[in-house]
This record gives structure tokens, sequence and C-alpha cells, in this order.
């Protein structure tokens, strides 16, 4: 139940040129904000094979998303990579159900100031405005990390855990897993700019009209 | 010859970390804990409210020994601070006579004694380091020219027996990348671990600091294998320790580190003593032969 922006073209485009794609794409939140007609537009413009394309509600919604992977399996199979177009949730939901595939967002998720929502049960979004999904094999850093670190663990994990709290996995050993396991580690190798705090959604709902 | 020169030549080195009082007592730290190690080290680090516990500042202390001609270190972590406090402190400690910057994400809040304060971790290590080496180039991190360069030369650390330890090669490297002219490290107890990382790391080229943390009981040890990341104590030590009599542990502890200074004198470019309290790091540096 966030509000989401389509990912400057610049940024999705060299993560997924000349893969065949499988797409996901959520309704859930038009009642919100979702960029339906841009998210349309933009995967029409793709000249990469898309193999499937869904289109469902509440992508954040993680049983009723395992039966689309179900009833989806062979195109998703067939796919390189799979991209979803919703909000940092939905995303990380996606990304759970399939281990061993790529899994990317075309979407930044916004803050909504004094937006309380629904909180989906398994995955936690902060809205930062810039979904950092793509570089963390679709572990939120910002929610699962407590420093929501962008370059790598601090230096307290211990036996996989975080320092700050022993009962919970460390969200950096995880990224790191995945990426390993998707053969994505140099992923990893790229410096990113601290986070950017003046992203929000009365910024853009400014520079936007017709939004409801 | 400063610590940057040093390093560039060759030389084995010794850095010892001072701890900042919890006050204003500023005797103890000059005087009890620094200057008895004067000409005996390379380097005083000075921690940044290690722990996450609130006391005096690494910026001033350090400025304090620069003043007496103690080579410091400045430890500076992202915890408390965001952007443009970080910078406008790396600025500070340049007017104020300190060239030598280690960086550090820092603990979480919830360790220390004001669990309930704010963390900010606005930037990370590799992030501080890149807006650190971006001063020195005349500007700051949004680009914004400065009257007149800093200089540094900046560290940052790296923990040997992290698990999975591919990941912090990945972030040294990156760390270098971002302007890490030296590493020190989390305490070493175990030389093989340690000479394995250290195969992995001397690709990189960079100065490494093996770091000691001399050991007070067989308490203590047994606590860090437990909470400590990255730190195991082996059996034989914690032994050792039990076996000590009281009277008889400072030597044994002496004894323990020497062993291993000496198996890591040979794998990196020095040493890093983390006294953390304990009274005796003058008496390791003659048992060490490296005073
Ligand atoms: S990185 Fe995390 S907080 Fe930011 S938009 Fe993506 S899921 Fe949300
Ligand atoms: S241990 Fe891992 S999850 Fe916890 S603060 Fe450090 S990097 Fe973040």
């Amino acid at each position: 139940m966030l509000v989401t922006q389509l990912k400057p073209e610049e940024e999705v485009l060299p993560k997924i040129s000349g893969k065949r794609l499988f797409i996901f794409e959520c309704l859930g939140c038009k009642e919100l904000y979702f960029p339906k007609e841009e998210v349309g537009k933009f995967v029409d413009s793709l000249k990469e094979e898309i193999t499937g394309r869904a289109i469902l509600d509440y992508l954040c919604n993680r049983e009723f998303v395992k039966a689309y992977v179900g009833e989806y399996s062979k195109e998703i199979e067939g796919a390189d990579l799979v991209l979803v177009f919703s909000c940092g949730v939905g995303t990380q939901v996606v990304s759970s159900l399939l281990e061993s595939k790529l899994v990317y967002t075309g979407c930044d998720t916004l803050y909504l100031n004094g937006f309380q929502g629904l909180s989906a049960r398994n995955f936690n979004c902060n809205q930062c405005g810039q979904c950092y999904l793509n570089y963390t094999a679709g572990i939120c850093p910002i929610t699962n990390c407590p420093k929501g670190l962008l370059n790598g663990p601090c230096g307290g994990t211990k036996d996989g855990k975080c320092e700050v709290d022993p009962e919970a996995d460390c969200a950096w050993v995880l990224i790191y897993k995945r990426l390993e396991k998707l053969g994505k580690l140099d992923t990893l190798t790229e410096i990113l700019s601290p986070r950017d705090y003046s992203k929000n959604i009365t910024e853009y709902l400014s520079q936007k009209e017709g939004v409801k | 010859m400063n610590f940057s020169e040093k390093l560039e030549s060759g030389k084995f080195l010794v850095t010892c970390e001072v701890a900042p009082i919890k006050g204003v007592n500023i005797a103890k730290v000059l005087d009890e804990e620094a200057e008895p190690l004067r000409g005996k080290v390379d380097g005083f680090n000075v921690t940044d409210m290690q722990s996450s516990v609130m006391r005096l500042g690494s910026l001033p202390v350090c400025h304090l020994l620069a003043q007496r001609g103690l080579e410091p270190i400045f430890q500076i972590t992202c915890r408390d601070r965001n952007g443009i406090a970080l910078q406008s402190d790396l600025l500070s400690a340049y007017v104020l006579g300190i060239r030598n910057v280690l960086v550090l994400t820092g603990d979480y809040v919830t360790l220390g004694d004001h669990p309930e304060t704010k963390p900010v971790f606005d930037l990370d290590s590799v992030s501080l380091l890149k807006v650190a080496s971006t001063l020195t180039e005349g500007k700051d991190m949004k680009g914004n020219e400065l009257d007149g360069k800093p200089e540094f030369c900046l560290g940052a650390v790296v923990n040997p027996g992290y698990d999975p330890v591919e990941l912090q090669l990945i972030k040294m490297e990156k760390k270098i990348r971002a302007g890490a002219k030296f590493f020190q490290t989390q305490a070493i107890y175990d030389l093989e671990t340690f000479e394995k990382f250290m195969k992995e790391a001397e690709k990189f080229k960079v100065p490494v600091l093996g770091g000691i943390i001399p050991l007070k009981s067989a308490g203590m040890a047994k606590y860090m294998n437990e909470h400590i990341a990255g730190i195991s104590v082996p059996e034989k030590y914690i032994r050792m320790m039990a076996e000590a009599k009281k009277e008889e542990r400072v030597k044994t502890s002496i004894q323990i580190s020497v062993e291993l200074i000496r198996g890591i004198k040979s794998l990196c470019r020095g040493v890093h003593i983390m006294p953390m309290g304990w009274k005796h790091a003058l008496e390791l540096l003659a048992a060490t032969e490296l005073a």
C-alpha cells in the first residue's frame, strides 16, 4: 500500500538489456498511486523478449503471489530475469518466492508523510524513494539492516546474525548468499552514494498533476 | 617521519589505542595512557565513543596529542553525525593538526549506555571515506568548493575472522577505492585464519596492521568468543589464562600477545594494540622488543 514511481530508464535498461523477461505488475495501490500507464508504455517500448506478464492486485500478499508464481512457472522458468513493477514490498515478495531467479524492480517507492498504511507481514519498505533492491538481490537493506548500510555489512555480524538483534539474520549476509547463488557478487563492488533524504512524495506530487 | 611517511617506508609499525574517558579528567588519557608510550608507538588511535558509550570526544583528544607531538589517528564513526557534521569535523580535525583518520561505520546505539538515542548512519564507512577523499580534492560531498584543501592519511578497519570472509574482502576493496591507505584489524587470536585472510588481502597491496587485544582473564576470552564478531580465542589460550595465578595473569597475557605479535609480524605490516583498560601496554611492547 505505497506510492511508487517508475525508475529512470538509465537505471533499469542496462540491467535488463538483451535478457528474456517475465513481468509482474501490481495494481494494488491504484487508489493511492501506481504509474500504471507509464509502466504500460515502458513495457511496450522494450525490445527484449517477454516470456509472460502477470498483472495483479496486491503483490504484497505472499500467499496470493505464490499462486501466481505457480501458475506462470513455465513462463518464469523461460525468463532470464523477473522484472517487477510495484512498491518495495511487492518486489521483496516476488524475490523471496524465486530464490534462484534474478528479480529486479522497475520502481522507486516514495515516502508518504504520515501514511500508516497496511503493513505486509513478511516484508517492510521504508519508502526510501530510490529502491536498492536491484543491488541487493531483492533484500531491502534499508529495513533489514538496522543501520541501513548500502555498501556492505558492518563488522558486527556474529554467526550470520545481526549485532543489534542476535535473533535476526544479518541482512548483508543474506544479500551476499543470495547474490552468490545468482552468480552476481560483482554487483556488490559498486560504491553507492548516501541516501537522498530529500526524495519524498510531496516533492514528487508537486511535479505531477492529475495524481489522485 | 609522520605516520603516512612511515606507511610508505615499509617499516614495521605499532599503533596503540587510547580511549577518552567518560568525563573531563583529561590527564588520565594524556599523562597516564598516552605519555608513557611516547617514542614506542607510531600512532595513537583515539576511539570515537567506542561501543556507543558517551564519552569525551576523539577530536579534542587527538588535538591535544598532536600538540604534544604525539601522532594521533582520529577515529570517526557514522553513528552520531550526519553528512554535514562529519564533513565539518573532518575540516576541524585538519585545522587542529590532525592528519590521520580512521573511518568506521560505528556500533549500533543499543550496544551502549544511551540505547534510546537516535542512530544516524547517514553515511557508511565506504561513503565517508569517499567524502573525506573528496574534501582533500577541495570539494565537499555536494561538489561545493572549499577555501583551502585538507590533507588526510585515511584508514579503515577490516575483520579477518568475519564469516563469510569474502564479504569483508569485497568491502575492503571498496574502502581502498574510496581512499583507504591502511587497515587496522579486529583482534587476532587465530594465526591460521589471519594467514588465510592475508593471502587474499595481499593482492590489494595496502598496509594492514593486525589487531591485538591483550587478555585480562579466561572469562574475558570466553565472553569475547560468545559475543564479539570475528573473535575466536583458541582453547589453549583460555586454559593458559585460567590456570595462571592471579599475580601471574599479566605475565601470561603478555606471553600470549607476544606469541601472536611474532606470528603477525611475518604476515603483515604492523600491529595495532587495543588495551581496553588493561594497564600493561608498555610492558607488552618491551617484551615484544618492539619498544
Ligand atoms: S530499498 Fe527498501 S525501503 Fe527503499 S524502496 Fe526498496 S524496499 Fe523500499
Ligand atoms: S550486523 Fe548486518 S544487519 Fe546488523 S547492522 Fe551490521 S550489517 Fe546491518
